[in-house]
């Protein structure tokens, strides 16, 4: 790599005495490009095969950027590693907004915050800084949307800066609470925004407009034009500009694997009004981006609503969605229409919860209330059903709110409640963090389990799923799925969104990085990105994942998937060969 | 030719014409670049595009005690960098704050009206405009 680029700089933040220091790691950098390759690495070097509790201070908050962030377009996103108080594992996320353009232009590639604060504190990173801000005052505020207010007004370094802040749910240490950045951007799932909270740590705002280094500038701006014209070229722009991933709703439900109900239904009967069609039509106000993104992905609706006590007095309230949310606390809890979505999605922003946890969380508690495993005495009153919105609006605050040991346990997910009440069959969720929404067939299950965030991102079962509708033999399914997360390992170090993933081939990565001054083969490539995987898998066994008997819950084999009914005998086989591949047997 | 904000509405943030305009000054980054997108208050609110209007009588120009800055033909300023003192008087005298600074040579970035950012604008929120007559 370039010798002047500031990739290498890692900041370490101490929280304990308020400390910090940047040390050099071109070696780190070298070996592992950025991004998640670095982060693993990162995370090893401070847990090593200790055992430690995620909520203790020993356990570090890792962000990361790679080498093509803010230097190529669609590199837009920034990875956090850390041990998940949710699974008790492998924790990892990602998040764009402006994250990963400011870190890499404040002149850092990666940040290991440390220690634990004893009063509630949010930090700024400006300038080769670090300043440890009192947040007292902030700490307990009941919105999260007001804390992202404050912070914006009482820093410098708009539009060159990003944003990170957890709402209640972090403070309160909800298992599954996330991390926002930009309003409508998050570290969403396994839980960073509790580890936040552990740390009494509110938020992180980190500015950068620095330049960066390139070999050749008129190499640089071949191949930058060369991506820029794939990115806005028709389809990319089509899939995901104009309906955004909810374009998703209305072929899943087709399809038959649009999980609703908590999947004791693949079809929803309200379909379309939850679609990307009804929404655009209907409620879109405004289309975002992250830096340095063309594509536009992020969608807003506007909802407005009458204050029921006040004649003639209205809120505007301006709410993403997406495919995930949509699934998760809409088909999965039954809601038939745009409305009642938006003002349970705009709970969960308030809050600052992992929406898909909690849609699954919730879920699960009406089938068990449904089905007795539940009291009424334990839920305090709540009325769990199917489209409901106001009892699950309710029952969100209650989960932050934690008031009685029915929402402790769901305020840890449906993994940990299940276990305390019954009811496991039904609690989706794969090595504890609870289901993406695709009940596609074999590969989309079996991905989310072997996926070392168990996100569907992370391998894309659900898409060979889509492709492929024959039975493959177990030993080819674990090798396709294990190779497209080797692959993927090496876009989330550059940091490529995955949105992208067509346009960065191995070609072109190679390639961009040549103005980086890193030369890597294609071929050299794909090996690291299996080295990456495996080391995340050491992480994963050393804390007791067991992945070839990883609990998958029956109510995958009860529901018809698109290919008929899932055979659990071929699941724990894939699994085995899975084991097989990543322990290097 | 002069650069204009033609629909603000249609901007989503993505902030491809700040770095376009660094690539144009010979950098990646975003440290040389004359063009800045930034939230109108927060990401609900949609965003502010903060870019030299070309101004027939320029606030920076009155101000520039050396010459640096002189009156570019159809608005705007031309910058002469070697007559630059780098006092600043122009970034405080723009109401609008489209002087930009470059801190790692302390002198004034003023958009050239070149019209390389509106190649990268995929959403039609930059338009290169001719002068009328």
């Amino acid at each position: 790599m370039l010798k002047n680029d500031p990739l290498s700089n890692v900041l370490y933040i101490n929280l304990s005495d308020k400390s910090f220091y940047i040390k050099k790691r071109e070696e780190l950098f070298e070996k592992y490009i950025g991004g998640t390759g670095v982060a693993i690495t990162l995370l090893e070097e401070e847990i090593g095969d200790k055992q430690i509790d995620p909520l203790a201070p020993e356990n570090p908050i890792i962000f990361a950027v790679g080498p093509l962030n803010a230097l190529f377009p669609m590199a837009s996103k920034t990875v956090a590693m850390f041990k998940s108080p949710h699974t008790g594992n492998l924790g990892e996320s990602h998040c764009g907004g402006r994250s990963a353009v400011s870190i890499r232009l404040a002149g850092l590639g990666a940040i290991v915050i440390r220690g634990r604060s004893d009063y509630p504190v949010y930090i700024v990173i400006d300038n080769n800084k670090v300043y440890f801000r009192d947040a007292s005052a902030i700490w307990g505020i009941r919105s999260s949307f007001t804390v992202g207010k404050i912070l914006r007004e009482n820093e410098k370094g708009s539009g060159y800066r990003t944003i990170m802040r957890i709402g209640q749910a972090g403070e309160q240490m909800v298992s599954y609470a996330s991390v926002t950045t930009e309003t409508y951007r998050h570290f969403g799932r396994l839980g960073l925004g509790a580890v936040f909270g552990s740390k009494m740590l509110k938020g992180v705002v980190i500015s950068g407009r620095h330049s960066l280094p390139v070999l050749d500038r008129i190499t640089y701006n071949k191949i930058y034009n060369k991506i820029y014209k794939e990115t806005v070229n028709q389809d990319i722009m089509k899939k995901y500009h104009d309906l955004g991933t909810p374009q998703n709703v209305l072929p899943l439900n087709e399809f038959g694997g649009l999980p609703t109900k908590n999947l004791t239904e693949r079809k929803f009967e309200f379909a379309e009004k939850l679609s990307g069609e009804h929404f655009a039509e209907n409620y879109l106000g405004r289309r975002l981006a992250c830096s340095h993104c063309p594509v536009g992905c992020i969608h807003i609706a506007a909802l407005r609503e009458p204050y029921e006590d006040e004649p003639y007095f209205y809120k505007t309230s301006m709410i993403s969605y997406d495919y995930e949310p949509i699934y998760a606390i809409g088909t999965m809890l039954g809601l038939n229409n745009a409305e009642d979505f938006l003002r349970l999605m705009d709970t969960v922003e308030v809050m600052g919860m992992d929406v898909m946890s909690t849609g699954v969380t919730l879920a699960w508690a009406t089938e068990a209330y449904k089905k007795n495993y539940i009291s009424k005495q334990d839920t305090l009153g709540i009325n769990f059903e199917w489209g409901d919105v106001a009892q699950y609006m309710e029952a969100t605050k209650l989960i932050v709110k934690q008031p009685n040991d029915f929402y402790k346990a769901l305020a840890k997910g449906v993994e940990y409640a299940s276990s305390i009440y019954g009811g496991e069959e039904f609690a989706l969720a794969f090595g504890r963090n609870e289901m993406p929404g695709y009940h596609t067939g074999p590969a989309s299950h079996l991905g989310y389990l072997i996926g070392a965030r168990h996100s569907h991102l992370d391998n894309a079962g659900y898409s060979v799923d889509q492709k492929i509708i024959e039975e493959i033999a177990p030993e080819e399914l674990a090798e396709m799925l294990i190779k497209e997360e080797a692959w993927r390992q090496i876009l989330s170090s550059l940091v490529i969104c995955f949105f992208a993933r067509n346009i960065y081939k191995p070609s072109v990565v190679s390639d961009a990085l040549k103005v980086s001054d890193i030369n890597i083969s294609e071929d050299k490539l794909l090996e690291l990105g299996m080295e990456i995987f495996r080391k995340k898998y050491k992480f994963k066994f050393n804390n007791g994942y067991d992945l070839k008997n990883a609990r998958i819950p029956e109510r995958v084999f009860e529901t018809e998937s698109p290919h008929g009914f899932i055979k659990p005998d071929y699941m724990r086989n894939v699994l085995s060969f899975a084991e097989k591949i990543l322990k290097n047997e | 030719m002069r650069l204009s904000v033609s629909d603000v509405e249609k901007c989503v943030g993505c902030q491809l014409c700040m770095f376009a305009c660094a690539r144009r000054h010979k950098e990646a980054g975003l440290a040389r670049s004359s063009i800045m997108v930034k939230s109108a208050g927060g990401m609900s609110n949609g965003f502010r595009v903060v870019v030299c209007r070309a101004c027939e009588t320029p606030s920076c120009l009155k101000v520039c005690p050396t010459e640096a800055l002189t009156l570019r033909e159809g608005g705007g300023v031309n910058f002469d960098a070697s007559k630059c003192i780098g006092c600043g008087n122009c970034q405080d005298a723009c109401p609008i704050g489209a002087v930009f600074w470059d801190y790692e040579i302390e002198k004034p970035m003023i958009c050239e009206h070149c019209g390389y950012c509106v190649q990268y604008c995929p959403h039609g929120v930059l338009s290169l405009e001719k002068e009328e007559d």
